[in-house]
């Protein structure tokens, strides 16, 4: 089946079998190999995208169902050449190690902010109960977070 | 420009890839022609294969090759264990099972296709007729005389016994003053359960006769030999990759079935074939942890010194030894006094064949069960003798002057002070005021728990003569001509951050920009030798070779710019991008210094040209990282649930080289320690079948089941390497399941309950409760 997408931006057409997953789709069509599997469940968040602005687990999606829609994956989040807030929160605040769940987490953080852009710690564990880690015990994932908070909305007030 | 970057909070080197999605994990690899390969796994924990029917498989349009145990018998050597203790059985281990199946998810048939759609389809196609045995799923009855056997080759189901002894066991049992204190503990089965499942490209060159294998491994160096060795492969033409690996926890310390498999496949095709392993066969055939039944007796003064431990130690091993799988019980013996210099000792560890996947290395291997022993123990004494949980424990504390400990389980502890970490603990957490608080809640009938645990563990693996394997590690610094650093190390990190923590070590002992040392690991055509990264080694063992590699260039340096200044090599010093003397009178550029070793025209008598030193580090003793843990929890007295209200921790890891990846390593570590405490639990069914098998089934934990992590830490360097560090990958993992379960405990020890088992489902705490209000 032919689809089109708006990937990060830019529209393309593929021709795909209709079972294909829409991960395998952005992996191995698109080459878009930073979308991670880690479940195939629904469980684990680390094939988290945007489709059309809402958070989504890409491992249980049909690629013909995304047809004409708009996606936003890891790789599309920096503009410019500058690191998106969130990933400079990441970076800045450790919040990854092995670095395998991130772009999931990074991508369900995107939508959290934007639906709550001052959510207290305890909106940032909840906001994410989508996505798992196994590295970092999330402390700094919260405080990654908040440090996004921060740098896209400075008024909010963060818990000390 | 300062150079002070040892013990500085320094951004990683990794992470720019890592959060743009540009990292290469193995399933981000494409090479041409590529094959995918996906496996047949046995439903049965125990069968004869009767037949196998691939014929449908094999007509199926893009399916390349179907491959049976029958087929690989002869041509694949078998799957290793390391471990080598007197007496062990040691099952044949064949890549894909040979006429019968030992444990569900075991590998039976393999088929190459020219994608995973297709592959996965003709696995469905495949028709095996199998005739199921009565399976051996509980360790304990496993050992009866009249248990089925896993392995018929064997008399027993029995791998093996060790036995430790130390002390006046005579002495001891007449002495009627004494009071003993006995509990059966069980340590349940887990899952590691990394993020990224294991993963392995293998790519046979028919022209070049050269194998180059990509693996999600955490052992590039040790897979290289041992892949050589199964495919029977001339060594110097193996190549193996660990790219970039999501996570381990131990359970990609290994060599499995699949890898070989893989390099079978694609020297038979030649073509790369590449298998990325599913969540379901993660769960069921990536190996697990713990798995053991502990029954301690704890002989004890009536001052609640305690002067002897005995335990008994089954530890269901599984089907089959994978690489550590009998070598891990036996680290739950040498740790198992914990930090108290307890002089009589008595442990029998019985390791059991089941029909199960084997249990292995996961994060702490054998050092969780160890200190839950210990540390439900102490808490058991305290409540015998009506003490605090605090005063049995620093009764029981040896001495900081005491170290180098040793002790009559064999091990010689290097450095310690048990008594600051407990107390700047305790200060943590308000102590006091939270038993007051305990006090004032119990008369309201809520349940609020303090638990206490203080771990001591074993780390920096180690020296060479106690190891499998080899415990040393190499590490390589080249100065390239143009001044910039690149270090290499036998260590394979997947997550803790060494690329970072490695240019620290490097940078500052050359006085150069962090920016300017870049840190390769994990190719073993670009890194000669290592070992790997498991243990809380890397970095007192790995870092330690940089360390003196970097040593060596420097010394070289030295002897250059001394020749040229006219000075003597001991008067120069590192710093600011120069090597100058300590007044600042005699001066080169670091980069015109490096020129002099490539240029070489005026080199000193008897030195070569470049600039490239390696050293390779032996530790003579392991390290032992400490640390105090306090978790305060509140039992709902309707419901049974667990609210986990805050944890504390003080950890010592020795020195640290950056505070921001100890804290992630120690939080990372809590996160696993609670999760078995609370949640995790790798279940099998009377039959062999895995109840768990998907993470909606497995408890992983997730970001709103933890409070914030109250964390500090002591700084008590070791002697062992001149870095002074001890490690901290897996000690928040060690320290905090006991203190979890003794909280919980704590909460409900007014009413009467003495122990639960891991994990405290609500479930299982309304069960208790139910009971003991009854009884009230």
């Amino acid at each position: 089946m032919r689809i089109r997408i708006k990937l990060n931006g830019s529209w393309r057409e593929d021709d795909v079998e209709p079972r294909l997953l829409l991960v395998y789709y952005l992996r191995e069509v698109a080459g878009l190999t930073g979308t991670h599997i880690g479940c195939e469940t629904t469980t684990c968040g680390a094939c988290t995208i945007l489709l059309n602005g809402e958070a989504v687990k890409s491992c249980t999606v049909l690629a013909v169902q995304a047809d004409g829609a708009e996606i936003t994956t890891i790789e599309g989040l920096a503009s410019d050449g500058k690191l998106h807030p969130l990933q400079q929160g990441f970076w800045e605040e450790h919040g990854l190690q092995c670095g395998f769940c991130t772009p999931g987490m990074i991508m369900a953080a995107c939508q959290l902010l934007g639906r709550n852009p001052h959510p207290t710690r305890e909106e940032i564990r909840q906001g994410l109960e989508g996505n798992i880690c196994r590295c970092t015990g999330y402390q700094h994932i919260v405080k990654a977070v908040e440090f996004a908070a921060q740098k896209i909305s400075p008024q909010s007030t963060v818990e000390s | 420009m300062s150079t002070k970057l040892l013990g500085e909070r320094i951004k990683r080197k990794e992470d720019p890839r890592l959060i743009q999605g540009r990292a290469h994990y193995v399933d981000d690899l494409k090479l041409d022609g590529m094959l995918y390969m996906s496996f047949v796994r046995s439903v049965y924990a125990y069968a004869r294969i009767k037949s196998i029917d691939a014929a449908a498989a094999k007509s199926l349009p893009g399916v390349l090759e179907v491959i049976t145990g029958a087929d690989i018998k002869d041509q694949l050597g078998l799957i290793p264990c390391a471990a080598g203790m007197e007496g062990l059985k040691i099952p044949k281990h064949y890549c894909l099972a040979v006429d019968t199946v030992r444990y569900v998810g075991e590998p039976v048939v393999a088929i190459v296709a020219k994608d995973r759609y297709t592959a996965r389809d003709a696995v469905d196609k495949v028709e095996i007729t199998y005739d199921p045995l009565t399976p051996v799923t509980d360790p304990e009855s496993a050992l009866g005389k009249d248990s089925p056997r896993v392995h018929e080759e064997f008399s027993d189901n029995l791998a093996f016994v060790a036995k430790l002894e130390a002390g006046d066991w005579k002495a001891l049992e007449a002495d009627s003053t004494l009071k003993i204190v006995k509990q059966r503990l069980i340590n349940q089965r887990l899952a590691p359960a990394s993020i990224e499942t294991r993963g392995v490209i293998a790519s046979y060159s028919l022209g070049e006769e050269t194998l180059t294998v990509w693996s999600s491994t955490q052992i590039p160096h040790l897979l290289k030999t041992q892949l050589a060795i199964l495919t029977r492969t001339d060594e110097s033409r193996v190549r193996v990759i660990a790219p970039e690996v999501g996570g381990a926890f131990g359970s990609k310390l290994n060599v499995y079935a699949e890898e070989g498999v893989a390099c079978y496949a694609s020297h038979r095709l030649g073509k790369p074939v590449k298998w990325i392993e599913g969540r379901r066969e993660n769960l069921l055939g990536t190996i697990h942890g713990r798995d053991q039944i502990n029954d301690l007796e704890l002989y004890v003064k009536p001052d609640g010194k305690v002067v002897g431990l005995k335990c008994n130690i089954i530890a269901d091993l599984g089907a089959y030894h994978q690489l550590l799988t009998p070598a891990i019980p036996t680290l739950t013996a040498l740790m198992i006094v914990g930090c108290y210099n307890i002089p009589n000792v008595w442990v029998e560890t019985k390791g059991v064949f089941t029909n199960k996947m084997a249990t292995d290395a996961y994060r702490g291997a054998g050092r969780p069960e160890a200190t839950y022993i210990i540390e439900r123990g102490m808490d058991l004494v305290a409540r015998e003798l009506n003490m605090d949980p605090v005063d049995v424990r620093m009764k029981n504390f040896p001495e900081p002057k005491d170290f180098p400990l040793a002790l009559p389980t064999g091990v010689t502890y290097d450095t310690a002070n048990y008594q600051k970490t407990l107390k700047k603990v305790l200060k943590l957490a308000h102590y006091p005021t939270l038993r007051k608080e305990q006090e004032r809640l119990r008369k309201k009938g809520k349940y609020l728990g303090i638990g206490l645990s203080t771990y001591v563990e074993i780390c920096a693996m180690g020296p060479s003569s106690r190891m499998p394997a080899g415990g040393w590690e190499f590490g390589m610094v080249r100065v390239e001509p143009t001044g910039k650093v690149t270090v290499y190390s036998g260590t394979s990190p997947h997550g803790q951050g060494e690329e970072t923590s490695f240019a620290q070590i490097t940078a500052e002992g050359l006085g150069i920009p962090f920016d300017d040392v870049t840190v390769y690991h994990g190719d073993t055509s670009v890194v000669q030798h290592g070992i790997g990264t498991f243990g809380s080694r890397t970095t007192a063992v790995g870092g330690t070779a940089v360390f003196r590699a970097t040593e060596r260039i420097r010394k070289k340096m030295a002897r250059l710019a001394a020749h040229r200044l006219g000075v003597k090599p001991g008067d120069l010093e590192f710093r600011d991008g120069k090597v100058e003397t300590s007044d600042g009178s005699k001066s080169m550029a670091f980069g015109d210094v490096v020129g002099e070793a490539y240029y070489a025209r005026q080199l000193p008598p008897g030195v070569e040209p470049g600039l490239t030193e390696q050293y390779v580090f032996e530790p003579a003793n392991y390290t032992f990282p400490f640390g105090a843990h306090v978790a305060v929890t509140e039992v709902d007295a309707e419901t049974g649930e667990i609210a986990l209200r805050n944890y504390y921790a003080v950890d010592d890891c020795g020195r640290i080289l950056n505070p921001l990846l100890v804290d992630g390593q120690i939080h990372g570590g809590l996160a696993q320690g609670i999760g078995q405490a609370l949640w995790e639990e790798l279940v099998y069914d009377e039959n062999g079948q895995v109840v768990t098998g998907s993470l909606m089934d497995y408890a992983l934990p997730k970001a709103h089941q933890f409070p914030w992590f109250d964390t500090q830490t002591t700084e008590t360097r070791t002697p062992v390497n001149p870095l002074g560090v001890k490690g901290v990958g897996e000690a928040g993992t060690i320290g905090s399941t006991p203190a979890i379960v003794n909280s919980v405990v704590d909460a409900l020890q007014h009413l009467g309950v003495r122990h639960i088992d891991m994990p405290l489902k609500p479930e299982k705490i309304w069960k208790i409760l139910k009971t003991v209000d009854g009884r009230q």
